[in-house]
């Protein structure tokens, strides 16, 4: 062990005991120095290990060009296992990992405590190392183009599983019975027979009508009552209307695993991928939903742990212009750090650190900003909304109800769209049925044609898409990789 | 609490994962870019400014696409130094306006089109791996003037500074492992007798020639658009031989109802009036090759670009003489650039000419340069 490293891992202890010492909680870490190489790599994957795909390359390549350019810099990356490990950018001044490892500790920390991430297994970096194997596998044994085109397609919908599927009990299609390979077939076709009566219905009803399973958790009428204040009020008034009393059509928001279970066309080693993509998609979840409230967390941490270490002038120096690089605010759209260390700054002000404490546990971004974002601080931060109009980006509003609101409905299921299966027999001939919730926000035209035709080369049938263009229903179909739209009626007779 | 800590540092230079995939990703750009060449060739910011400049493509196909939501068309958050007042502008799109397909335009905050910068040297590796030299027989001119050398030899004696070092650690290494006492913990010695020399022998210098006879028709139909399809042509023509050749030499013949050498410039800028005579140019270019080109010391490429539109009585003197030019060259191109769906007399009367040689092209479009260079050179 050279010199840097010894001096390292004596500050290393010296500030976990410091850290403990204040409340924090946080697994063992390794630290490991890496340069700058490996570092990006490891941010463009999001682990150490991870599989084989060119979208990953374009990130890397993005991100290191960023570094050599001197553009932006990433000091740490810590990965959310036990014991966690932290990588170490080569080069960063001592002073400079001081802070990096205060950071460190309360994102570890962070990972132990906060219920959003009690699912995550702790041996993650372990089982990426065996989806990467069994890719590379599936590689020389299919080819490797036949294994990017189906990453390709799935990768495009890894968001689209239920991250809350651990929620609620029965009737959740985590708890079908599993098919095998041999009763699959049959396991759709009497699927697809249930759908024929179902279908019906839905030509009537339009497909708006609620699932049981909606209505436990949300009943139409709390539906209005909730989402009376929302945009387009409207148009849920008259979606509401439409509403029939026909028997329910099933929902289900884990696309991938649908696909899993009843995509006809797929062979057993797709399935595999879809299944590999779908848990990874589960570990990085929650940290998409708590980055504003993890970053802050830790950056509110590193502040408090570096205060209390003795620095001298320069160090102290050193230490408030890389914290200051840290929370710089962004010019457009905002930068977590900044925005999530100025609430906690804020309860720490207003509250005992034992709340504190309380929140980090139970709350993600969503309730953070929903919960802790005063008016105050939307004054402080000048935060405002924007759109645009014309062609013109153009600040709309400044008022800190709207604006927090407005930030809230950002986060809502991690900034991604809604999209679920509709059980059901599309056109009868064996097709899925997906439907947006919509919420106010329309979606990415281009974006979702390309995605669908992606989404039906899984399927390998025909595959429909229902969503709000304009406040008005539109259904985007795709068969033999052609897109085609058309609006809905009020009556759905396009459906039949 | 004692922490369990540990510091590490492992050697990470083997380390290849991000630049592989990166590999793969940037072998996905130049499929694009081989899709999208026959448009990227006749692209201006390339030709006019002699391959200088770079151009931008979209790369749709290289997006990640997902279900997202249409940027322009909800509230964004963000955070400014002052009180922001609704209202104010805080960006613009410049894009709006350029027909861009109605969506994902705009730099804020989408920054949505996944763009990539193709140079001049993407474009000419991909375009010239497309192509090929056609009747490849190397004419050699000896010059005199100077021999060069060429190292094709080793000796164990020579010069310092001409050390082969391979050979030498080759040698040494060899030695070692044969002499008896083999000390594994030893360093690599190189001895006297290890070292080996690169030596050279002296040989006269022969050098390929090349010349292009650019033949244009400057009558008064050929406008912006035929002169700029004949620019492309020759900018990467000229490229290309450069490739194959270690002097292309290319001389400009303009030409109505009589024919005269031009600078480049007046080539590609000037426009007479006038009928057209193409036999003119023809004849100019036999007596050129004749005075200043023997056809045993230079490869000869004439290509002519016109609108076909030649004098009917000329025609049979075009052909004899097309035939004697075909018979000199290694390549004669033809290139009737045309905007309408005619083909001319010149071109069917050409067409009895059978020898492979000459390669005839018609241009409707600007994407058809492409077409056009694949003919001439394959």
């Amino acid at each position: 062990m050279d010199n840097e490293m010894r001096a390292l891992s004596t500050i290393a202890q010296d500030i976990a005991q410091v850290a403990r010492s204040m409340g924090l909680d946080f697994y063992p870490v390794n630290f490991e120095i890496v340069p700058a190489e490996a570092l990006y790599t490891f941010g463009a994957y999001g682990m150490p290990v991870r599989f084989t795909h060119w979208s990953f390359g374009k990130a890397f390549y993005k991100m290191k060009t960023q570094y050599d350019l001197n553009l932006s810099r990433i000091y740490e990356l810590v990965i959310n296992t036990n014991p966690a490990y932290a990588f170490l950018l080569e080069g960063n001044r001592l002073t400079q990992n001081k802070l990096v490892i205060g950071h460190v500790y309360a994102h570890v920390d962070f990972f132990k405590n906060n219920c959003y991430f009690s699912r995550t297994p702790k041996d993650m970096v372990e089982r990426m190392g065996v989806h990467a194997e069994k890719i590379r596998e599936y590689e020389s044994r299919y080819g490797r183009d036949k294994v990017e085109r189906t990453l390709d397609a799935v990768l495009a919908i890894q968001e689209h599983v239920d991250y809350r599927s651990h929620i609620g009990t029965d009737e959740k299609m985590e708890n079908f019975p599993s098919i095998s390979v041999q009763s699959k077939a049959e396991g759709h076709k009497c699927h697809g027979n249930a759908c024929k009566e179902n279908h019906v219905c839905s030509g009537n009803c339009g497909g708006n009508c609620a699932t049981k399973e909606q209505s436990k958790v949300d009943s139409p009428k709390m539906t209005r009552a909730k989402r009376a204040s929302l945009p387009y009020e409207d148009l849920w008034e008259d979606l509401l209307v439409d509403e029939c009393q026909c028997s329910p059509q099933p929902e289900y928001e884990d696309l991938l695993l649908y696909l899993i279970k009843f995509a006809p066309g797929l062979e057993e080693w797709q399935r595999d991928i879809i299944g590999i993509v779908r848990e990874e998609s589960f570990y990085f979840y929650p940290q998409i939903e708590t980055k504003i409230i993890n970053e802050g967390w830790a950056t509110f941490w590193h502040a408090k742990i570096m205060r209390e270490l003795e620095l001298t002038d320069a160090e102290s120096l050193e230490f408030a212009l890389m914290h200051s690089q840290v929370v710089q605010p962004s010019r457009m759209g905002l930068n977590p750090y900044y925005l999530g260390v100025k609430i906690w700054e804020k309860l720490a002000k207003d509250k005992p650190l034992s709340e504190l404490f309380e929140v980090r546990e139970s709350e993600n971004d969503l309730s953070f900003i929903r919960n802790h974002l005063t008016r105050e601080l939307v004054e402080e931060l000048n935060l405002f909304n924007f759109r645009k109009i014309g062609a013109h980006w153009q600040v709309t509003e400044n008022e800190w109800e709207k604006v927090r609101d407005n930030l809230v409905q950002q986060l809502v299921n991690g900034g991604h769209p809604r999209i679920v299966v509709l059980e059901g027999d599309f056109e009868g001939r064996g097709g899925l049925y997906l439907k947006h919730r919509h919420e106010g926000a329309d979606l990415d035209i281009v974006y979702l044609e390309k995605t669908l035709s992606l989404v039906q080369f899984l399927w390998g049938k025909s595959v429909g898409l229902e969503t709000v263009v304009d406040a008005k229903k539109v259904i985007f179909e795709c068969s033999n990789g052609m897109v085609s739209h058309h609006q809905k009626t009020k009556t759905g007779e396009n459906l039949a | 609490m004692a922490d369990d800590i540990i510091v590490s540092r492992d050697d990470w230079s083997l380390h290849r994962k991000g630049y592989l995939d990166q590999t793969r990703h940037k072998e996905k750009v130049e499929e694009v870019i081989k899709q999208q060449l026959r448009d990227l060739i006749v692209d201006e910011s390339i030709i006019l400014t002699d391959g200088k400049k770079n151009t931008k493509i979209p790369m749709r196909s290289l997006e990640e696409f997902r279900f997202r939501y249409d940027l322009n068309k909800k509230n964004h958050t963000g955070q400014g130094t002052k009180k922001m007042v609704p209202g104010e502008i805080i960006g613009s799109d410049p894009t709006k306006g350029k027909g861009a397909a109605g969506n994902g335009a705009g730099e804020e905050p989408g920054q949505d089109i996944y763009e990539v910068e193709v140079t001049y040297e993407d474009l000419a590796n991909i375009l010239f791996a497309e192509l090929k030299l056609p009747n490849l027989d190397d004419k050699k001119r000896p010059l005199i003037a100077h021999d060069r050398p060429e190292f094709n030899d080793v000796r164990k004696k020579g010069l310092m500074s001409n050390v082969d070092k391979k050979r030498t650690l080759l040698e040494s290494i060899k030695r070692q492992a044969f002499s008896q006492k083999q000390n594994k913990e030893a360093r690599l010695r190189i001895s006297p007798e290890d070292l080996r020399y690169k030596t050279w022998e002296t040989r006269p210098n022969f050098e390929t020639n090349a010349v292009i006879l650019a033949m244009m028709d400057t009558s008064g139909s050929m406008g912006q658009f035929e002169k700029y399809i004949a620019r492309t042509f020759f900018f990467w023509m000229v490229r290309f031989l450069r490739l194959k050749y270690e002097n292309v030499e290319i001389r400009f013949l303009a030409h109505h109802t009589e024919a005269k050498e031009v600078t480049e410039t007046e080539f590609f800028t000037r426009g007479e009036s006038g009928g057209t005579r193409c036999s003119s140019v023809y004849q100019y270019a036999i007596d050129l090759i004749e005075s200043e080109y023997p056809p045993e010391h230079y490869n000869i490429y004439p290509v002519h670009f016109t609108d076909g539109d030649n004098i009917g009585s000329d025609n049979s003197k075009a052909l004899a003489l097309m035939q004697r030019l075909v018979e000199m060259s290694r390549v004669v191109g033809y290139g009737e650039i045309l905007r309408t769906h005619y083909s001319s007399t010149l071109m069917s009367t050409l067409k009895r000419i059978t020898d492979p040689k000459l390669r005839l092209v018609t241009i409707r479009e600007r994407n058809e340069v492409y077409v056009a260079l694949k003919t001439v050179f394959s």
